[in-house]
């Protein structure tokens, strides 16, 4: 059957065909290698330039050297936060071939525990491609030198020498300082610039890190280097060294400061130190903390998890965001309400143990008898100012607390602070939408009721009571110190009250326990103790659960006739004042005499168990065992134990 | 044989650039003497090797098959023990053979009959079905094109050849949505976009580009080379080669590479005019065609004209198979040339 037409086909023409379709087929060929020239010569020499270019792009990898970051100094120029020399290596991730062969690599020449690898593994899953994990930081160097020399089997990793920030008080600073850590994917998105995503570059993210971020950052240093596609090194091409970030001086006294959280203890609460003459912040520490150290290497999940579930909230800033019924601490503030309402010092109330107002009994803690203005701030009588109040009235007494600073928000370059409340009839209004009612102006007069403040802003009302003057509080010591003006207080009055005070310390007062140990330097203070729940419960002292006990509270100044430093002290379900004045009583003895306040510390921590980091780590080993154990019996394991004994009673072994 | 020599040293001078040079010269010295034996050979023994040839790759591609569906997984190779060779190469040259016998076998009179096709077809379907079963697209395509060219040369009527363009262009994306697997179908968008995903399966494309592009007219130098000698050219010792080279040796070496091609591909097709018999001028040109298509896939490959497909430039590449194939068409193509045959047979 034909299907080409019903052409004879000889032979010779097969012949003719064939030579002609082989022309064809050479013309055809000749003209695709006519076109691969062309094509070749358009990418070669056309478009040279952006191929080159993108040639150099490829091999050539600019390298961006995190700059060292601003130290943070005390007033005396020590460090409270530094940069030490430090070892690390990091993944990144969309280099990386084989993940889990990787991690699991290191982990074996690193050492590192399951919990490490789990964030790590956790982390690469997370991390966008560009965004560096962290793998290790503080190696030393026989394990830097271990994963160096693996480089080319282990893609991805990057071992670097960088410099990691240090903070040689640890714990005592956390709050106030912050910490830094790595730029969040969020950082990124507003901020696309590639140096927040270089490893070892940290940015602040808490406290004062992240408030002078600007400052501390400094401009990084650049690199470049040939790489292979790998990301490997090949040679160093030139650099330009990075510029440290400046360094920020603080009004603290580093030692003080540490000195004040190790004399907490186990307790939770916080110390202010104010200097009277500048109004310079000498420490302000908050305890239980967390150690900026840890935080800034990337903490881990148990350490977090301990920190979190922690009842003693080490996580706060006691000090800036802690919100305490200042209870008694404010009575020698309504004495100068008082005294300038044109109330006679020398007045005398009778308390019988108490005051009826309309139909409720408002107790005093104790039956004073007799007692005048003085009297009633040292034995701390609550009738009296009950009674004097009412006369007066709350609004008045509302003004004293703000001209000394309670109530209000501090200009200070914090993250954050809870300013509280002081209580008037148009608070009351707004807030609460009722009438101001006499026994509102009872509660507020002793410090309990709605009002609140923090430990600072109690500290702030004593240093302008001890000064007579409208000081404000300050934290970084290269601001010109403006000379503050005086307080619209007659001196006399304020002079009657340092009197007053003093007595509390010095004469029949609540804290005579309080005495400095030093010859020649007096303390003035008040003492205060603030309910946490209603009397019901009985008084809130030592014997019952940590929860429920009452807060102690002192605030003081020194030396009485001349004041020089003021100081605040709040001491968390301290169970009462006593819990509190030991404290500021060893704090300023340390301003005077640092061997005898140190002597009697170490005495202390070896009751307690040690310093604050090694109490830190003795409770992480706990609270890691108790999870281990808890994880156990979950997964049926260990069988669960017969009763849960220690509910309550191990929130009372810790606030011993 | 002058432009041989020419492009065997070029070889050999872009092959020194890389660890592989020395194994690529022996292996080249070994091929050449088997070219060369096979060139003492005549066309009657071709002819009597053309269809057992052609079986036996079938059957060992067969076993690739087999082998592959124990041992799990797509294979391309066979291990003979002392060389592992990829039928589907030596499928190359032996489809070749085959065509140019059968219609070398066919009378005259029967070319533009159904006679002339069908048998083409067969043979195109085994082969063609195993290698794409492995799945290999590329060499499938140069089989096909192999035997095509064959068949076009040997007279079927035009007709067909340009009806078969347009069943083509009808069925392409027809078998690029059904046919195909997915990594091809990827190679295939990638190509027509490869800026699209620079970091992913246009990699190959873009790197390619680059060293080519950044080669300029006179190249970086030899073993200046900053795309392949920093990885960022993948494959850069074997199906980009050129781009290595191109790299270096800038336009200039391209268009010599390019010329050395030029001249083999004249020299093969004036072996196939010269040759005065139907089989070998039908064999010389089917040969010369089959290595046509390695350097013109390759070469629009990696200038990315073409998607990624495997596929080798000949001489340049390191890899043994190929190379085996080439000099199995430059030995027959030279075994033509001395034995341009006497005009018998079908020519009476």
């Amino acid at each position: 059957m034909s299907i080409g037409g019903g052409k004879t086909i000889s032979g010779a023409v097969q012949a003719l065909t064939f030579s002609r379709r082989a022309t064809v087929i050479g013309g055809l060929q000749a003209g695709i290698g006519v076109l691969l020239a062309g094509r070749m010569a358009y990418i070669s020499v056309a478009e040279n330039e952006r191929y080159q270019l993108l040639s150099e792009s490829n091999r050539v990898n600019l390298t961006l050297v995190p700059p060292r970051r601003g130290w943070l100094i005390d007033r005396n120029g020590k460090p409270i936060a530094n940069n030490k020399t430090d070892f690390r290596v990091d993944l990144i991730p969309d280099r990386m071939r084989d993940k889990d062969k990787t991690v699991a690599t290191l982990a074996q020449l690193l050492t590192l525990d399951q919990e490490e690898v789990d964030r790590i593994n956790k982390e690469l899953t997370q991390a966008s491609s560009f965004q560096p994990v962290q793998v290790a930081t503080g190696l030393d160097w026989e394990k830097f030198a271990a994963v160096s020399v693996r480089l080319p089997d282990l893609p991805g990793v990057s071992p670097r020498q960088g410099f990691s920030r240090f903070y040689p008080t640890g714990a005592a600073v956390g709050h106030l300082v912050g910490y830094v850590g790595i730029a969040s994917a969020e950082d990124y998105k507003e901020n696309p610039d590639p140096i927040l995503v270089t490893p070892g570059y940290k940015i602040g993210k808490d406290g004062l890190e992240k408030t002078f971020e600007d400052r501390l950052q400094g401009k990084p240093g650049a690199k470049r280097v040939e790489v292979t596609a790998r990301g490997k090194i090949v040679r160093e091409l030139d650099s330009r060294p990075d510029t440290p970030g400046k360094a920020l001086q603080l009004t603290l006294d580093i030692d003080l400061q540490e000195y004040a959280a190790r004399r907490l203890g186990p307790e939770s609460g916080s110390v202010v130190v104010m200097d009277c003459e500048t109004g310079d912040i000498l420490t302000m520490t908050s305890m239980p903390s967390f150690d900026p150290n840890s935080f800034s290497d990337g903490i881990g999940q148990t350490e977090y998890g301990m920190l979190r579930d922690d009842d003693h909230v080490p996580l706060r800033d006691k000090s800036l965001k802690g919100l305490f019924p200042p209870g008694s601490t404010i009575k020698p503030m309504v004495s100068l309400a008082l005294l300038r309402a044109g109330i006679d010092p020398e007045e005398t109330v009778s308390c019988p143990g108490g005051l009826r107002v309309g139909n409720r009994f408002f107790n005093c803690h104790s039956t004073h008898g007799s007692v005048n203005m003085k009297r009633a701030n040292a034995q701390s009588c609550d009738t009296y100012f009950y009674k004097m109040a009412l006369r007066i009235g709350y609004d008045a007494i509302a003004l004293m607390a703000r001209e000394l600073g309670l109530g209000a928000k501090y200009d200070l370059p914090v993250a954050s602070q809870s300013y509280g409340t002081v209580p008037d009839t148009q608070w009351i209004k707004k807030r609460h939408e009722r009438e101001w009612a006499n026994f509102d102006t009872v509660n507020s007069a002793i410090g309990q009721g709605f009002f609140l403040s923090n430990p600072l802003q109690l500290c702030v009302m004593t240093a302008r009571m001890a000064s007579g003057r409208k000081l404000e509080a300050k934290l970084l010591s290269d601001e010109k110190p403006a000379s503050a003006p005086p307080l619209d207080i007659s001196p006399e009055h304020l002079s009657y009250v340092r009197e007053a005070m003093s007595e509390v310390v010095n004469g029949v007062g609540t804290a005579r326990r309080a005495r400095l140990p030093i010859e020649d330097i007096k303390l003035g203070g008040k003492t205060g103790t603030a309910q946490v729940v209603s009397l019901k419960y009985g008084r809130g002292g030592r014997d019952v659960p940590w929860k429920f006990r009452d807060h102690g509270l002192f605030v003081c100044f020194a030396p009485v006739d001349n004041p020089r430093y003021a100081a605040s002290v709040v001491i968390q379900h301290g169970g009462g004042s006593s819990s509190a004045y030991p404290v500021a009583r060893d704090v300023l003895t340390f301003l005077y005499d640092r061997e005898q306040a140190m002597e009697k510390l170490l005495a202390m921590e070896e009751s307690w168990g040690g310093t604050i980091s090694e109490r830190m780590d003795r409770q992480l080993a706990a609270y890691r065992a108790q999870k281990e154990l808890e994880k156990a019996i979950a997964e049926g394991r260990v069988p669960p134990p017969q009763a849960d004994t220690n509910g309550e009673g191990s929130a009372a072994e810790v606030g011993q | 044989m002058a432009s041989f020599g020419f492009v065997v040293l070029y070889s050999a001078a872009g092959g020194s650039l890389t660890p592989w040079a020395g194994l690529h010269m022996i292996r080249f010295l070994v091929f050449l003497s088997m070219a060369i034996v096979f060139s003492r050979l005549k066309e009657n023994f071709w002819k009597a090797i053309a269809f057992p040839v052609y079986i036996i790759v079938v059957i060992m591609l067969l076993g690739v098959e087999l082998i592959g569906a124990v041992g799990g997984g797509s294979q391309r190779w066979l291990n003979l023990g002392f060389i592992r060779i990829q039928p589907s190469e030596l499928m190359k040259p032996a489809i070749i053979l085959a065509v140019a016998r059968f219609y070398d076998l066919l009378p005259a009179g029967q070319i533009r009959t159904w006679a002339a096709i069908w048998p083409l077809l067969v043979l195109l379907a085994f082969p063609c079905a195993l290698i794409l079963l492995q799945p290999d697209l590329g060499t499938t395509i140069t089989v096909v094109a192999g035997a095509m060219t064959v068949a076009f040369l040997a007279g079927l009527p035009m007709r067909l050849f340009i009806g078969g363009a347009a069943a083509v262009a009808v069925i392409a994306p027809l078998a690029f949505f059904f046919a195909l697997e997915e990594y091809q179908q990827r190679r295939v968008t990638t190509f027509l976009n490869p800026e699209n995903d620079p970091l992913g399966a246009g990699y190959h494309i873009s790197q390619s580009k680059i060293a080519i592009g950044s080669g300029g007219i006179f190249g970086k130098g030899f073993l200046n080379g900053t795309q392949s000698h920093l990885d960022y050219l993948p494959e850069g010792h074997t199906d980009f080669v050129f781009a290595t080279m191109a790299e270096e040796w800038g336009l200039m070496g391209g268009v010599a590479v390019l010329t050395g091609f030029f001249l083999l591909f004249r020299w093969g097709l004036g072996v196939a005019m010269k040759a005065k018999t139907r089989f070998s001028q039908l064999l010389a040109a089917g040969l010369s065609t089959t290595i046509f298509f390695y350097v013109a896939i390759n070469l629009m490959m990696v200038m990315g004209l073409a998607p990624v497909v495997g596929i080798p430039l000949p001489f340049l590449s390191h890899g043994g198979s190929s190379m085996m194939t080439i000099m199995i068409c430059i030995g027959i193509l030279m075994a033509i040339d001395r034995h341009p045959g006497r005009r018998s047979g079908t020519f009476g």
